[in-house]
């Protein structure tokens, strides 16, 4: 069945079965291999991207029922100037790397609701996401980073928006 | 710099040198390494056991480098990459190594992974904490031989003495006369140069590195941060179909017809499905092997992955179980078959010194515990898969493997041709552990092209990974120890049941394979993979009257090298138990263990050396402000140290323990992995992630068996440490000694169990001597 997705800006009509997973169409029929698979059952969220602006895991996301725009890892921006992307580089956060398309997703959603999280803020919001290689406490670094550098890029004027 | 012709015949004269003018106008200098001094064989594979020694594609003849570095038109410099990147970040270390005696400035430098490809790289492997040591001298060769051509180059064209040039940032200076030359316009001349020998290079004075020991950042991360294609899974092949293969939930079983075939063959985007039934039975009583290569199973091909699955998830296969498809097969009645084992009189001595039990009766103290610890499984977060595209008798493959040269092997056996018809791309893996030192992803891929006729991306389901693992063999281990009146341990009895059965056969390969068994063709024990225990583990070399016993039952699951194989089992056990010697002592836990470790050893130069392992404990001690902390009830300290793939980890645990809610507040390390720190970054990020994956094992995770099959399915009966759960700090320390350096991916797992073990039991009084603690009760905080 054709489904019509907006993602990263740009509009997409998919042919898949009403029960495909998001992330599925996204990897394999949009060829947009950021998302990551992991487990299948939302239990990781290497699949996290963002609907609505909102973090959901993308293996439990059906396309079909999906309406708002989709912003997945490729949609944070394509050269790294992202705050979340550019923490991440510098706390040099990943060993494999396989998890942080996810992990950065869920955190972009989370400074974009709360620009300045406290440590508490972000156990609870990054919970849901697995690092196999344990680079948890690094992960911590970069949001509290990537806040801080959204804030000095964004001004006192713009709004949390400019995270999403 | 101009695109450089080359004299073909002059290019074969130089035996010592390859050089290959490429399409982009630089210049490959190829330079042969001589072969690693024994010495570094040995410091790679001390304490290694199952993960350090044989299987890894067996011994290498005459080690060599070749076709590393290549100076671009533009001033850049490209590196080549030789090993497996799994997440240890080898892929910018080793070039890291070539860059620092190259003498090149890091932002210029440009890395590019090769190829398995083993007539130009030697050791193309993950596995054994084996990169750095083995590494260390020959890509530092590679880099100090090129920048001495470029030197000797430079002083030809100026006809200066050599000993007036001094190099840095890929150039060439003569201060005398101010002038320079870029390594770029130097590199058509060192094109025709011989290079020197490998011994006669000399290398920078480590206070003048640039690179090596500074933060360097993981060389893909931009492509990880903006999601670019870069791992296993990401990989693409024209016309290529997506493949699911079901196998049998017991190992060694068989589809014998799929109900639904016609079906299933009907479902949308499917493509193909294929049934194999014909791979040779492994008879009920065999230890299993290592890597068998391609199993039974059906495949299905599907235009989307998402397609392939729906399809296996209707489906109806009947299955032949096997031999192994049993009620004996279960963990219940393995626990219980442990425990008559170790009733009964041992299968074999592995090693016995003094007089064990005369010394228990005379002991001041005795001390019994009985330890044991689960299967579990590696998963790493990228499932299993491989893309491969078999034509005309010549199969392309894009691999995650930790064992390349083992998979193309297995594939080129599957599909019967050479192994050098297998052309084999090295790709990021999503995270490896050990998992990936086994290739059965990468046959199954290469089988199902071969048999379909089309390119292939074959995926495995999260269920199809924790059903088909290489499982961390569990064990048991029925300690008694003693201590003398003045503390001293006198008598250490161990009897170790673990999974195998006694045998005259040859030992089989395998990656993380058993350790060597006694001598000659008499019976003797044979452990599954990363089953065994060798007859010097600590505390053997310090305590005078010591005896291994060991006896094995048959299991029908496949085991091999997780993480720090055998040492994450086995620090938990020794670590833990020598904290309640130390307690029946009388003593302080890390003073108790300071006091063992000065005894002098009965069996040196088994590549331990216990000044090293005092220097990381005390180190981790002082950090921590062991036994001066003044700590609030129901907190405490705990210790641990393990020696293993040639480091020495030295770990600390502040814990605080409420109605058995663990919650791990702070973690120490302190280790002597050698000389110098490779890459700053990633060494403290690997040590720390090292605690959280311990961490993991020591609290929930555990595979069970039942009827033969796995009953643990994702990651919701197998967990993680999560974000919520991780320490606040981890800190990790390093003493530098003058040792050549060596890993620490595994040798920094081990030990973080017994710490946490020792100070849930400093600060409740329980001791658990089972993992994982959750069916003690416990659970994170």
């Amino acid at each position: 069945m054709p489904y019509t997705l907006t993602v990263n800006g740009k509009k997409h009509t998919v042919d898949v079965t009403p029960d495909t997973p998001l992330l599925w169409a996204l990897r394999d029929v949009l060829d947009l291999k950021g998302t990551k698979f992991g487990c299948g059952i939302g239990q990781c969220r290497a699949c996290t991207v963002h609907v609505g602006g909102k973090a959901v895991p993308s293996c439990q996301t059906l396309v079909s029922s999906v309406k708002d725009p989709i912003t997945t890892i490729e949609g944070l921006s394509a050269d790294g100037s992202h705050p979340v992307q550019q923490a991440w580089i510098e706390v040099d956060v990943p060993q494999c790397g396989y998890c942080q398309a996810g992990q950065m997703m869920a955190a972009a959603a989370l400074l974009a609701q709360k620009p300045k999280p406290t440590t508490q803020d972000i156990d609870t919001a990054m919970n849901n996401n697995l690092c196999r290689c344990g680079t948890y406490l690094r992960i911590r670094t970069a949001i509290q980073r990537a806040a801080a550098i959204a804030s000095q890029s964004r001004g006192s004027a713009q709004s949390a928006a400019a995270l999403r | 710099m101009k695109t450089t012709t080359l004299d073909k015949k002059m290019i074969a004269r130089r035996s010592f040198l390859k050089v290959t003018a490429t399409g982009a106008g630089g210049v490959l200098i190829g330079l042969v390494v001589e072969p690693l001094s024994a010495q570094q064989g040995r410091g790679a594979d001390k304490g290694g056991r199952g993960g350090g020694g044989g299987g890894f594609g067996g011994p290498q003849a005459a080690p060599k480098v070749e076709n590393y570095i290549k100076v671009n038109a533009d001033g850049s410099v490209t590196i080549m990459a030789k090993n497996p990147e799994v997440g240890q970040g080898v892929r910018t270390m080793l070039p890291m190594l070539i860059a620092e005696e190259l003498d090149v400035d890091w932002k210029d430098v440009k890395i590019e992974q090769t190829d398995f490809d083993p007539t130009k790289y030697n050791g193309q492997l993950a596995g054994g904490s084996t990169a750095t040591p083995q590494n260390w001298t020959p890509m530092r060769q590679v880099g100090a031989m090129a920048r001495a051509m470029f030197v000797t180059a430079a002083a030809q064209q100026w006809n200066v003495p050599e000993s007036e040039l001094t190099t840095g940032s890929g150039k060439v200076y003569h201060k005398a006369s101010n002038r320079t030359l870029s390594y770029g316009q130097l590199a058509a001349k060192v094109a025709t140069m011989t290079p020197p020998e490998p011994a006669s290079v000399k290398f920078k004075d480590p206070k003048d590195y640039k690179i090596i020991g500074k933060v360097t950042r993981n060389n893909d991360i931009m492509a990880i941060v903006t999601g670019k294609p870069l791992f296993g899974i990401d990989q693409s092949v024209p016309g290529m179909q997506y493949a699911v293969y079901q196998k049998c939930p017991v190992f060694g079983g068989k589809p014998t017809s799929v109900t639904n075939l016609e079906d299933i063959k009907k479902m949308p985007g499917v493509k193909q499905v294929l049934i194999v039934n014909d791979r040779p039975d492994i008879p009920a009583d065999a230890v299993l092997p290592g890597d068998p290569g391609l199993e039974n199973g059906v495949a299905i091909l599907a235009d989307t992955w998402w397609n392939a699955q729906s399809a296996r998830k209707k489906m109806q296969v009947n299955w032949d179980l096997g031999p192994r498809g049993v009620a004996d097969h279960s963990s219940t009645v393995y626990a219980q078959k442990a425990a008559q084992l170790n009733q009964q009189q041992p299968m074999t001595t592995t090693r016995k010194d003094g007089d064990v039990d005369a010394a228990l009766s005379s002991a001041a103290k005795v001390v019994e515990g009985a330890y044991s610890y689960p299967h579990i499984s590696h998963a790493p977060l990228e499932p299993q898969g491989c893309t491969a595209d078999y034509k005309n008798g010549k199969c392309e493959i894009w691999s995650t493997s930790q064992i390349p040269q083992g998979g193309r092997q297995l594939a080129a056996t599957a599909l019967g041709i050479q192994p050098t018809d297998v052309t084999l791309h090295m790709v990021r893996g999503g995270g490896g552990f050990g998992r990936r030192l086994t290739n059965d992803y990468m046959v199954e891929a290469a089988y199902i092209s071969y048999k379909a006729g089309v390119p292939v991306k074959l995926l495995w389901s999260r269920e199809d990974d924790m059903a088909h693992d290489y499982y961390r063999p569990g064990g048991y281990q029925f300690l008694k120890a003693g201590v003398d009146a003045s503390g001293k341990i006198v008598a250490w009895r161990n009897h170790f049941v673990t999974y195998g059965a006694m045998t005259t056969g040859p030992v089989p390969p395998g990656p993380g394979g058993p350790p060597p068994g006694p001598a000659g063709n008499g019976p003797r024990l044979q452990t599954v993979s990363a089953g065994g225990m060798g007859p010097t583990e600590f505390p053997q070399p310090f305590v005078p009257n010591y005896a291994l016993y060991s006896s094995a039952q048959p299991l029908a699951i496949r085991t091999g090298s997780l993480r720090a194989p055998s040492s994450n089992a086995f620090a938990f056990v020794i670590q833990s138990f020598l904290d309640e010697l130390a307690h029946a002592a009388g003593k302080d836990p890390v003073q108790f263990r300071l006091d063992l470790l000065s005894q002098p050893s009965k069996t040196p130069g088994m590549g331990f050396n216990p000044e090293r392992m005092i220097a990381a404990t005390k180190l981790a001690a002082e950090k921590s402000n062991w036994g001066k902390a003044n700590l609030p009830k129901g907190t405490a300290l705990g210790f641990g140290f393990h020696f293993s793939h040639a480091g020495y980890f030295a770990e600390v645990a502040e814990v605080t323990v409420t109605n058995k809610k663990v919650k791990v507040n702070k973690v120490w390390v302190g280790a002597d992995i050698g000389s110098q720190i490779i890459n700053a970054s990633m060494a403290e990020n690997m040590a720390q992630g090292a605690i959280i994956d311990g961490m993991s094992e020591l609290m929930g995770q555990e595979i069970t068996v039942k009827n033969g099959a796995v009953e643990q399915t994702n990651f919701n009966n197998h967990p993680m440490v999560r974000m919520a759960q991780a320490p606040a700090t981890i800190e990790v320390h390093f003493v530098k000694s003058e040792n050549p350096p060596t890993g620490l991916g595994e040798p920094s797992l081990p030990p973080i169990l017994p710490a946490i073990a020792n100070a849930i039991f400093a600060a409740t009084g329980d001791r658990v001597r089972s993992l994982p603690f959750s069916k003690s009760g416990y659970s994170w905080a």
